[in-house]
């Protein structure tokens, strides 16, 4: 029997750790080099598609922070920007401003937990408690906004759930200030890391022709040297008013996608910043009787916000008929809504892009050929959570 | 329902945003008249979105003609999706409806290819020759709705248990029979409510 005929196959996951989830892998090993990976999907599958068409347009939303968990304003955001393009809502200056900030601190959420269990992944133990602890003021904000620490629901159609509170600004203000500052502590950590060095540089390579035809996005994309970015290509929600820089790599390998990913976090908070210091003043939410909720003070004096509340809430609005789709780069990639509407008060087909789900679709090609060591730091570079390839 | 300042903005800015890629629309309507005449059924433009509705069998032929047009460069295949129109206006045209959405990084540029499919055994040629990331786009689309993509290296389900039957997204899938069973639900499933 030759060497190539003794493959072993081994099958990792559902329940591996470093699989962020429960995702699995059937992996065909020639001693240690591995010949085929096949990732197997639909552990958490939930439905959310199918759940959100028998929803009204309100109701449909906290499915959306179900999606990708780890980043719930994004998911909420993606969502209502397209309800509000089929409605055809212009929001408040105010709520724009808001929301970039809080999709902002999304991106440094969702980085902080990725960095933390991706250096966990690589032995930087140390890293995973930093990360979570930085996480925590993240959590303070949601918590603040929207009563929760991850499933916030807090952008709502044509607005917010409730007005801003008192001491956003201080808050977003001190994570800018902590984080930014630890950030170096992290590089020192990591970035010169011998270790971390060799277990990421030349690992999980893509090219920028093969991340295009696997239709990659995000940092997945940004880091193979594709400096396309949807806040800057097709700004949404006033991002043109921002200067930012886009992150990008050269290589396209795992340490390549650290270094963007870390410039990511910087840039967020120079957003975050901008964000709150020219925060405008204003409502909190667009004022579109019969499709945007009144705001709850207006409900419990005026007799007309109370009426359009309840008309809302039980039989919903009926949205013109057509379909649109809505990206927005969320911190996983391109995260788009695509809604088609029947004429009725439910939407009649909600599909959500996902961008984890056709990332890890590039898995098999990043660690074929390569050792069974590299396919731990492959699945950590990609970046997935499972509530989103899943849905 | 007075007229809202809100809403007159918002058409005012799609008007811009559509003269913006006016001239991106219009290349592509050229570019499928002259190279597919015949091949386009109808377009249809909604929020500034463009759709083009082609005939199913010029799916892989447009697209590979897409691929090798560098002027174009709409070589990004942002996703694609499926719809079920059962017992809606649009079924006449066929029941399902394939979505394919391409993007431009050069033009920054969106625009769809939508094939409609009858009812039965609905089936499209696969483009995941084409795009390797098609092959797990098209084995979603597979699973959910049940549209069969010939060619595809392997089409099988990817996120539903092997054990299921149906495709859950279409709009005859029985909500209230619980598959498979886990606990209370040990009825006969029902009658299908179209």
């Amino acid at each position: 029997m030759t060497v190539a005929e003794r493959t072993l196959t081994l099958n990792m996951g559902p329940q591996h750790p470093s699989t962020h989830g429960v995702l699995r892998v059937v992996l065909e090993l020639d001693g240690e080099t591995v010949v085929s990976a096949r990732p197997v999907i639909g552990y958490l599958h939930t439905g959310i598609e199918k759940t959100m068409e028998s929803k009204l347009y309100h109701k449909a939303l906290p499915a959306t922070d179900r999606i990708d968990y780890l980043a719930p304003m994004s998911n909420n955001l993606g969502y209502c920007l397209a309800v509000e393009k089929l409605m055809g809502i212009e929001v408040p200056e105010k709520v724009k401003w808001a929301r970039v900030c809080l999709a902002e601190l999304t991106r440094v959420n969702s980085h902080l937990v990725w960095l933390g269990t991706h250096a966990l992944d690589l032995g930087a133990m140390s890293m995973l408690l930093y990360a979570f602890r930085e996480r925590e003021l993240v959590l303070d904000v949601y918590e603040a906004c929207g009563g929760q620490r991850m499933m916030t629901s807090y952008i709502r159609i044509g607005g917010l759930a409730h007005e801003l509170p008192g001491d956003f600004d201080k808050k977003v203000r001190k994570i800018v200030k902590v984080v930014g500052e630890r950030l170096h502590d992290y590089e020192r950590l990591l970035t010169k890391n011998e270790i971390f060095i060799n277990r990421t540089r030349g690992v999980a390579v893509i090219s920028a022709e093969e991340a295009l035809s696997f239709s990659l996005s995000g940092p997945m994309l940004r880091g193979s040297g594709v400096g396309h970015d949807l806040r800057k290509a097709n700004p949404y929600s006033g991002y043109e008013h921002f200067d930012f820089d886009v992150a990008v790599g050269t290589n396209g390998d795992a340490y390549d996608r650290y270094l963007v990913r870390l410039k990511e976090i910087r840039q967020s908070l120079r957003i975050a910043q901008q964000a709150i210091d020219g925060m405008p003043i204003g409502p909190y939410r667009a004022h579109v009787p019969g499709v945007v909720l009144p705001p709850k003070e207006d409900v419990l004096y005026k007799m007309e916000s109370m009426i359009f509340h309840f008309k809302i809430i039980t039989e919903g609005f009926k949205a013109p008929f057509g379909a649109v789709y809505q990206a927005i780069e969320s911190p996983k990639g391109e995260l788009g809504f695509y809604i088609s509407s029947d004429g009725t008060n439910k939407p009649h087909r909600v599909r959500v892009r996902p961008p984890s789900f056709i990332n890890l679709a590039s898995l098999p090609r990043l660690v074929e050929g390569r050792l069974f060591a590299d396919v731990v730091c492959a699945i950590g570079s990609i970046d997935i959570v499972l509530g989103e390839v899943d849905r | 329902m007075r007229a809202d300042p809100g809403l007159t903005r918002h058409a005012g800015r799609l008007c811009e945003f559509r003269n913006k890629f006016k001239c991106m629309e219009d290349k592509v309507r050229e570019f499928l008249n002259s190279s597919f005449p015949g091949a386009v059924i109808r377009e249809d433009n909604f929020r500034a979105q463009q759709s083009f509705y082609i005939r199913p069998e010029m799916v892989v032929p447009i697209c590979e003609e897409l691929l090798s047009n560098d002027a174009l460069d709409l070589k990004y295949l942002s996703d694609i999706t499926s719809l079920d129109w059962l017992g809606l206006q649009p079924e006449k045209a066929g029941r399902f409806e394939v979505v394919y959405n391409l993007y431009s990084l050069t033009h920054k540029y969106r625009f769809f290819l939508k094939v409609c499919l009858p009812g039965d055994n609905p089936t499209v040629a696969s483009v995941s020759h084409l795009w390797p990331a098609a092959e797990w786009l098209e084995r979603e689309v597979f699973d959910m709705m049940g549209i069969i993509f010939d060619g595809h290296p392997d089409l099988s389900k990817i996120l539903t248990p092997d054990e299921l039957e149906g495709h859950p997204l279409r709009k005859d899938f029985p909500l209230t029979w619980e598959q498979p069973q886990f606990s209370w639900n040990k009825d006969q499933p029902p009658e299908v409510v179209k």
